[in-house]
């Protein structure tokens, strides 16, 4: 999920017009996430929203893990 | 049409020049509009006109004979397209593509000649502004050479799962790029080209590691 700095985005709304989930939204002149239902199953790996921000307030964070560990704990 | 004023007087290419020079110049510029992914310009190809983004996004690439993709440049609102092709009439190095709706503000390129014999300002400004785009391109060839940037990928990952700290932050694209030295776009393509290999899976909101030992040769580092 996109992880929004309010200090450093200036509203621009480039992340919305490059996102193809569509869960970024200006709401009140403010970008926000709008996550969707289908969210929770999804495993698409996009984040080009951070790519296109010019001021780097969008980041997408994610884990790093050893898939042996996905075996063990399954 | 209606130009945005406030964008058009921003323009690199036309800055510093008045408001009555501005009106006339503004006369000569057309708009055009891109869905998303649709390509703008072919790499190849010829330009008859010279573009800025106007709203959008759209990403300047080359393709590689085996189908890699190489993003050159994330043009924003402002920026010129192809600078390059329309001054020295060669075909266009790169592709173009709308990575959301774009709108595009064109000068033909017979009328931006007139314009920088009649304004020497502006043949000043497009020296500034090709000047500049060639300054990032020596910086993108120094990242170019992509083993070293993919090995610099593979080590942060390697390292981020031997640190245990229980708080450690996630990782982004931006970190990435910090430590790296290099620009984000280059690490979303060193990602893509690890998950191609198959050494990482990249899933939402993770990647994993399938293929520790080849991560770890890229990486220059031991097993």
């Amino acid at each position: 999920m996109p992880v929004i700095d309010i200090h450093k985005c200036n509203n621009c709304g480039l992340c919305i017009g490059v996102c193809r989930c569509q869960i970024l939204v200006m709401i009140d002149n403010k970008v926000t996430v709008e996550l969707k239902e289908e969210c929770h199953d999804c495993q698409v790996w996009c984040a080009q929203c951070e790519i296109v921000c010019p001021t780097g307030a969008l980041s997408c964070p994610f884990d790093v893990i050893v898939e042996e560990s996905l075996i063990e704990n399954s | 049409m209606a130009v945005k004023i406030e964008l058009f007087k921003s323009l690199p290419h036309f800055q510093g020049l008045g408001s009555d020079d501005l009106e006339s110049i503004q006369k000569l510029i057309f708009e055009k509009f891109y869905d998303r992914n649709e390509i703008i310009l072919y790499e190849g190809e010829d330009s008859d006109a010279l573009y800025f983004i106007a709203d959008g996004v759209v990403k300047a690439f080359k393709t590689s004979n085996d189908g890699k993709e190489q993003i050159l440049y994330i043009n924003r609102p402002g920026d010129s397209l192809n600078d390059i092709p329309a001054f020295d009439r060669g075909p266009n190095p790169v592709s173009a593509q709308a990575m959301g709706p774009v709108s595009l503000y064109g000068i033909r390129i017979r009328d931006m000649e007139n314009l920088l014999n009649e304004y020497p300002r502006i043949a000043y400004n497009v020296i500034y502004v090709i000047s500049n785009r060639a300054r990032h391109f020596v910086s993108l060839i120094e990242d170019l050479s992509f083993k070293h940037v993919i090995g610099r990928v593979a080590k942060i990952l390697l390292e981020y799962i031997k640190d245990e700290s229980v708080a450690k932050p996630r990782l982004t694209q931006q970190d990435m790029a910090a430590m790296a030295g290099t620009a984000r776009e280059v690490i979303g393509r060193s990602l893509k080209s690890l998950e191609d290999e198959g050494l990482i899976r990249l899933e939402r909101q993770r990647v994993v590691l399938k293929d520790e030992e080849a991560l770890k040769e890229l990486a220059g580092v031991e097993s």
